[in-house]
């Protein structure tokens, strides 16, 4: 609890929680540089580490999305998760420039779920086909998608066509037993 | 005129994969080359992406399990572990001893699975077929072992959130025995033949070479960290399991190259020999999963004698458990490094989100840091060296 405390005073946090081994913590865009910056450089903390950072497609009435950073201190054997609240359309600032391996897990998330990243060197899709459209984590994504890819015997090429299912994707909801 | 074209080219770039064989599967990369040196490489993934994360979403707390054997598909249950240690922590389902040795025993048997491919094929990479060959006949005798435990020879899905699905069977740790006595021998026949081997050290010394600092910086973690000499082991420095009473020492590169990392690995693989060996003195009689029935599934003796039971089996695999709504993120040492699962469930029956961390996604983002001035030979031992396979990267 100590350490969190210590937090407060420096890092503006809208409300954290901590254990023995884990840190969170959310905070807002406007500090995640400056907070990053300070939990991988001071020298009684030292997240050097980013482990990943993931989109989350929350509903809260504050936020729709959430990004998830967690770092990791080996000196100290600790784990750090900050997460910042978002809206739809707004702008996380790329941290790129201070773990330089948030390039591609932040190319993820704008892959997955659309949030742009500020600042990012190169903000491509990632996991998707090239020239794929929609951001395929969001909830309102359906799962079998809208295209699939046929092979026409006719032209020998590869086509995209809308997605044609014998019958519907059941999704069974287990609220109520019968 | 010719020639004075080719004068003018100062770079040019080359498509390499996704279908040379060294590049591991699927990895399409595309080089700037200025004569043979490399001065930027570009990986495009994806090509074996399968949306396991959405899929996930909208399955069952049991039956997103089997996604994470073809994650990463030479170390299948490292990955199942993880899961059903977020799932166990969600719910808090305590895991029996017999059943935490049991999956001590195979997460080790899973390192030795993943070291014997990443070495094998490395060597392979390079020039020598020879290893790769004997790697692949321990291969095959250790996924017999996977088979006998639970019926399949990769996609074992064994490791379940409260335990293992079933109990070892009879002569399992005999035979496992019998395999480790004559498996030391052939690990120092790999020893013999590669690490004095000249060509291999030409091809390996120097190459690759990462500092601790670049190590940190651009997120490395298990072999990859530990070759640059940082001693950091998951199971060691977070133990879960049984870790924690186990006797074993983490060894650790000294020069960061492509060398190093290779001797990291041989290393690992006889200190999973000698964990194993404890593990199997270690392991005592009793439960293989936990006995709260609302959390797992009963055994099929009961199930097929009392009607509780049947209850029990029936909601289990049709319905599955609610987990409580929460987060957590569990990280183990799978073999290629840390993998974490960051799981949020929301109090149903589904998991909200199931966010993967594949320690490949960190380690071929460093390959354009990496090949940075190398030659074009030296990338496809980077390739080999980062130990990287698409099932987990693409997810």
């Amino acid at each position: 609890m100590n350490i969190l405390q210590k937090f407060y005073k420096t890092i503006p946090i809208i409300i954290g929680h901590s254990s023995l081994t884990n840190i969170i913590f959310f905070t807002d865009k406007k500090f995640l540089l400056s907070t990053l910056f300070f939990v991988k450089n001071h020298i009684n903390l030292q997240y050097r580490l980013l482990t990943c950072i993931s989109g989350v497609n929350i509903y809260d009435k504050n936020y729709k999305y959430q990004v998830v950073y967690e770092l990791l201190s080996i000196k100290f054997n600790n784990r750090l998760r900050i997460k910042i609240p978002l809206e739809e359309f707004q702008m996380v600032p790329s941290s790129t420039f201070i773990f330089s391996c948030a390039n591609w897990w932040e190319r993820e998330v704008w892959d997955m779920y659309g949030i742009i990243f500020k600042n990012h060197p190169n903000l491509r899709r990632i996991l998707t086909d090239y020239g794929f459209d929609g951001f395929p984590l969001l909830k309102s994504f359906p799962l079998v998608g809208y295209n699939e890819l046929k092979y026409n015997f006719k032209t020998k090429k590869m086509n995209y066509t809308l997605v044609q299912l014998s019958h519907e994707y059941r999704n069974f909801s287990f609220k109520s037993p019968w | 005129m010719k020639t004075e074209v080719i004068k003018k080219l100062k770079s040019f770039t080359v498509n390499f994969g996704p279908q040379h064989p060294a590049a591991h599967g699927v990895l399409r990369l595309i080089l700037e080359l200025s004569g043979e040196f490399v001065l930027k490489a570009d990986p495009h993934i994806g090509l074996l992406h399968r949306g396991t994360e959405k899929l996930i979403e909208n399955k069952n707390f049991l039956q997103a399990l089997p996604y994470f054997d073809r994650l990463d598909y030479v170390s299948m249950m490292a990955q199942e572990h993880v899961y059903s240690m977020a799932v166990e922590k969600l719910s808090n389902i305590t895991v029996p001893r017999r059943a935490q040795f049991i999956r001590v025993i195979f997460l080790e048997i899973t390192r030795l699975l993943n070291h014997l491919l990443a070495i094998g094929c490395h060597a392979m990479d390079v020039g020598a077929m020879t290893p790769f060959l004997w790697c692949f006949e321990e291969r095959e005798k250790l996924i017999e072992f996977y088979e006998r435990v639970s019926g399949a020879r990769m996609h074992a899905a064994y490791i379940r959130p409260g335990g293992v699905s079933s109990d070892l069977p009879l002569g399992f740790l005999d035979d496992l025995y019998i395999f480790l006595k004559q498996f030391s021998v052939r690990v120092s026949e790999l020893n013999e033949i590669l690490t004095s081997n000249r060509i291999w050290k030409n091809r390996l010394v120097d190459v690759g070479y990462i500092s601790y600092r670049e190590a940190l910086e651009l997120g490395f973690s298990g072999v990859m960290l530990r070759g640059s000499g940082i001693a950091w082991d998951l199971r060691y420095n977070q133990p879960y399991e049984t870790y924690s009473e186990l006797d074993f020492e983490i060894p650790v590169g000294i020069n960061g190259d492509c060398y190093d990392r290779y001797l990291v690995r041989v290393e690992e693989m006889l200190q999973s020999i000698k964990i194993i060996y404890q593990a199997m003195n270690l392991i005592e009689l009793g439960e293989i999963k936990s006995t709260d029935f609302k959390n797992v599934n009963p055994s099929r003796f009961d199930m097929k004698n009392n009607m509780e039971s049947l209850i029990h089996h029936f909601k289990y695999f049709s319905e599955n458990i609610w987990v409580p709504a929460g987060e957590v993120y569990m990280a183990s040492e799978a073999p290629k490094g840390e993998f974490g699962v960051y799981l949020i469930s929301n109090g149903t029956n589904k998991p909200y989100r199931c966010k993967i961390k594949a320690p490949g996604f960190n380690h071929l983002q460093a390959l354009d840091f990496m090949s940075q001035n190398a030659l074009l030979a030296d990338v496809v031992t980077i390739i080999g060296t980062l130990d990287i396979v698409f099932g987990e990267i693409d997810r």
